[in-house]
């Protein structure tokens, strides 16, 4: 897929830098996300991965630089501007209402779709139920997808942590996204449930056609599902590429890898 | 259509014949429910009809014969019950494979069974095949139902179901007879599956059963046990094992009765709920697993209802004990039960589920009579039945209002059973299957002028009623030839709460002698009532008390033993308390809790010697390895009991 990049990538990230006083978690990164393809971002601990993710969702805004989405400049969007989008995101630490159960969670994946007035809505009649019900079917289609029946009326927060991560990437999906952010999917899994994960993953790009970013560091996984690599250290750039490549890259090596070359 | 008898019309003779008559009969009457994005879907029978004639077509389209075998593999779905029916209306054989086989043993059945077709559920059976199709040298399709991450394969020889059905409705078009004519060509002796039983030694063998065998079989069983048209059952079991084929598919086609698949293998307990079967079976490790999870509910409910739930399970239990006996039951007791009924009972039924069933099955293995009791207890008709592929399933039931513990109940309608010189349990019945397919030896050993050996050893008791005792293979005699099932007595045994464990001797000797572990935990509670003070379980072991509870335990051992004229040589007559706990860290049990027999009367020869003299106690030493590795030695002088024997009269 990286040979040849369509004519207009999903998202392009213009020399973006972001800072916190005087540290500099992003400086001048660049890169583009073509549409269908697994990008994963890699990096050693502090390199601006999740700093990134949070100016493409619209958490934090660059001090310099230009996020363009669909070809259209929206640098300064607000989270829910980005998110009705079609950018749809999970979580390094797993931020579902841990009260509520699996199905009202990934209920709420649906709300930037619901349409209708407040009263309506509160009287449950006519077009509010219909839509309801739409949504509801919808959601289902991603309980089925993501191999959930089971826990669908269970409340998120008695959940083990591998079946958290799976409702909050179902209830990412539930948003239909173009794009879905993932951070760190398979951090504190088992090879058990990492596998799983990674089959979830590839079977929404591949079924959906929905285009993915990552982070993640278990490289035996991002080696076998990405498309493309892109490497940050210190908040800068330092590689992108297919993962054979990234992989024999010297700077990467060092950078991360933290093998010795002699 | 439930009369006995071994005529089959000829029009309603194989399972394809019979579906097109419910098309016609019950054209809008549900066949199969299947939970699926949350919902119960419903289809009819004319649905199953014409769902099945498609997945026909289409299969004849790819030039299906005669005698070809499909392999049908995955979970209970309505597309892979259409895909059984599909591949007999065209004069094929499906086999069923375990949908959780390694692909090694289901390679061996695919190759064995020959099988040309291979009607899947979803990409991992599909993988599955396509990593050992180069040694299926005659599997030429696989057809899957679930498209999910199949959009990269590109072999030739893939299609999806919905494809198949597309091809199906163009062969209609050509060709509108082509499926009437097919099944109109099939015959009740025709081979119509073959399950494969998994063997505890050697490859899987195939059974083959016809037509006429199971709708005779499905039907008499009906009979026999009032089953009707309007029952639901929950299809959980794996189709390939031949019960589900019986009641998913066999008796549901010829009653009428609509199966519910679940929505998947792990909400199998949810659906039951919504459901609510009346026609239900589950062996006994799933009645266990239902019984584990009330208890630990109700151990944490608040102290009241705590009390009261147990008060009104103890009521429960002790009627039924009486019901079962044929006792009379005290009025106030009876007058109690529909309060018991309101406030336990029946939220507790409803709740597992259980709330509508009229008969619910078990068989496999022995069931607890605990958890036989509790469930027959809070009104539900559990039964044991005897059965096994051979036989299309059904071969004993326990009929209602004749239900006696310990057995699995009376020869079904046209069952004949025989039991061999050895003990061996023997029986002929319309259900017996045609032979092991490509294997004669195995058929020859089996099947003997029409008789099936079960390998099972057993006797009929006094009231006709089938008792199984053992693989005939387990079982010995004592010297003067009577026979002696050591694992039965010490099941016996163990159904006490008192009793862990048990090793029971005999063979070749005069008569029978046992070791006793007790439950340290149960013995110990009732000690800690009688105020009996004890230090370890060597000491509580010895107590002359405790030998008192042990002793009416062996005794009413041997009181049921004098019962049955098969068995009533073989009672207890001597008895001993291990001075220690059996325990797979010194080799004598296995971990899945299994006496090894042979170690322990090697190790404890001393002991088994004493049993067989004259002396009341005998002193030992016996090395024991603790947990932390460590080995030290039990010094303790082991009692030994005589324990009465009783005749045939004085066990009534």
């Amino acid at each position: 897929m990286s040979e040849a990049p369509p004519p207009a990538p999903l998202l392009q990230v213009d020399g973006v830098s972001v800072r916190f006083g005087a540290l500099v978690a992003l400086s001048q990164v660049s890169l583009e996300i073509a549409r269908g393809e697994i990008l994963a971002i890699i990096g050693p601990n502090g390199a601006g991965k999740t700093t990134l993710l949070n100016v493409v969702s619209g958490f934090y805004h660059p001090y310099e630089g230009r996020i363009v989405f669909e070809g259209e400049d929206r640098t300064r969007l607000r989270p829910y501007e980005v998110a009705a989008l079609g950018v749809a995101r999970t979580f390094q630490n797993v931020a579902l209402f841990k009260g509520m159960s699996v199905l009202d969670n990934i209920m709420t994946g649906r709300l930037l779709k619901m349409r209708g007035s407040f009263l309506l809505e509160a009287l449950y009649w006519g077009p509010a139920r219909r839509q309801e019900l739409e949504h509801r079917a919808f959601v289902e289609r991603v309980i089925d997808f993501l191999e959930i029946q089971a826990i669908r009326k269970t409340a998120a927060g008695r959940l083990p942590y591998g079946l958290q991560k799976r409702v909050e990437l179902a209830r990412a999906l539930a948003a239909e996204p173009k794009l879905l952010l993932l951070d760190e999917p398979m951090a504190g899994m088992n090879v058990e449930e990492k596998e799983d994960m990674s089959r979830f993953v590839l079977d929404v790009n591949s079924e959906f056609g929905t285009t993915i970013a990552l982070i993640e560091h278990d490289m035996g996984v991002v080696m076998d599902i990405s498309d493309r690599v892109v490497v940050l250290d210190y908040g800068r750039k330092i590689a992108d590429g297919p993962p054979e490549q990234v992989r024999k890259d010297a700077a990467v090596v060092d950078a991360y890898l933290g093998v010795s070359h002699d | 259509m439930t009369e006995p008898g071994q005529a089959l019309a000829p029009d309603q003779d194989t399972f394809p014949k019979l579906v097109r008559a419910n098309a016609q009969r019950f054209a809008h009457k549900v066949a199969i429910r299947e939970k699926d994005y949350g919902i119960w879907q419903s289809t009819t029978w004319s649905d199953y009809l014409e769902q099945a004639r498609l997945i026909a077509l289409g299969l004849a389209s790819l030039g299906f014969a005669r005698g070809d075998k499909t392999a049908v593999i995955g979970d209970n779905r309505p597309q892979l019950y259409w895909a059984v029916m599909a591949s007999q209306a065209l004069g094929g054989v499906p086999v069923p494979i375990y949908q959780d086989s390694i692909e090694k043993e289901t390679q061996y059945i695919v190759d064995h069974a020959g099988a040309r077709f291979a009607i899947v559920e979803d990409q991992e059976q599909v993988d599955k095949l396509l990593n050992v199709k180069e040694r299926c040298p005659r599997l030429e399709y696989v057809i899957y139902d679930d498209p999910r991450g199949m959009r990269a394969y590109s072999e030739p020889f893939l299609l999806s179901l919905a494809e198949l059905q597309e091809r199906g409705k163009k062969v209609e078009i050509g060709q509108p007879t082509y499926f009437d004519d097919e099944v109109a060509k099939g015959a009740a002796d025709d081979v119509s599956i073959i399950c494969y039983t998994s063997g505890t030694t050697g490859l899987p063998k195939g059974a083959m059963l016809s037509h006429r065998n199971l709708i005779l079989t499905a039907r008499n069983a009906a009979a026999f046990d009032g089953v009707g048209g309007d029952e639901e059952i929950l299809s959980y079991l794996p189709m390939a094992w031949v019960g589900d084929h019986i009641f998913s598919y066999a008796q549901s086609i010829l009653l009428g009765f609509a199966i519910n698949c679940p929505e998947s293998a792990a909400t199998v307990l949810h659906d039951l709920k919504e459901i609510a079967p009346t026609y239900f079976f589950a062996p006994p490790r799933i009645w266990e697993n239902i019984l584990t999870s009330v208890m630990v509910r109700v151990e944490d409910a608040a102290r009241p209802k705590r009390a009261m739930v147990h008060a009104f399970l103890r009521l429960a239990q002790d009627i039924e004990r009486a019901r079962l006996d044929h006792r009379p039951v005290p009025l106030w007791r009876r007058l109690l039960y529909p309060l018991g009924n309101l406030l336990v009972y029946g939220p507790l039924k409803d709740n597992l589920g259980l709330r509508r069933v009229r008969r619910a099955y078990t068989a496999g293995e022995a069931i607890g009579p605990d958890i036989f009791l509790f469930f027959r207890a809070l009104g539900v008709n559990v039964k044991q039945i005897y059965g096994m592929t051979e036989a299309s399933v059904f071969i004993t039931v326990q009929r209602d209002g004749d239900i006696r513990l310990g057995t699995v109940g009376t020869p079904v309608t046209d069952v004949e059973i025989r039991v061999a010189e050895q003990g061996e349990v023997l029986f002929r019945s319309p259900g017996v299957f045609h032979g092991y397919y490509k294997n004669p030896d195995a058929t020859r050993e089996t099947l003997e002028d029409g008789w099936v050996h079960t390998g099972d050893a057993g006797f009929l008791d006094h009231a006709g009623h089938l008792v199984i005792i053992d693989r005939a293979k387990d079982v010995s005699r004592l010297a003067d030839g009577t026979m002696f099932a050591p694992k039965y007595l010490e099941n016996r045994l163990k159904f006490s709460p008192y009793v862990r464990e048990a090793v029971c001797f005999g063979q070749g000797r005069a008569s029978v002698a046992a070791f006793v572990n007790i439950d340290l935990a149960a013995v110990g509670n009732w000690a800690e009532r009688r105020n009996i003070a004890y230090t370890s379980y060597t000491d509580l072991a010895q107590k002359p008390e405790v030998y008192d509870l042990v002793h009416q335990e062996v005794e009413r051992v041997n009181r049921s033993l004098a019962e049955d004229e098969a068995l009533r040589g073989a009672q207890i007559r001597r008895f001993l308390i291990l001075h220690k706990e059996l325990d797979p860290d010194d080799e004598e049990i296995t971990r899945t809790r299994k006496v090894r027999r042979g170690y322990i009367a090697q190790k404890y020869a001393a002991l088994i010697e004493a049993l067989y003299s004259d002396r009341d106690h005998v002193p030992v030493e016996a090395r024991v390895t603790y947990e932390d590795g460590r080995t030290g030695t039990v010094r303790a002088d082991v009692k030994i009991r005589d324990a009465r024997v009783f005749a045939a009269r004085e066990a009534r």
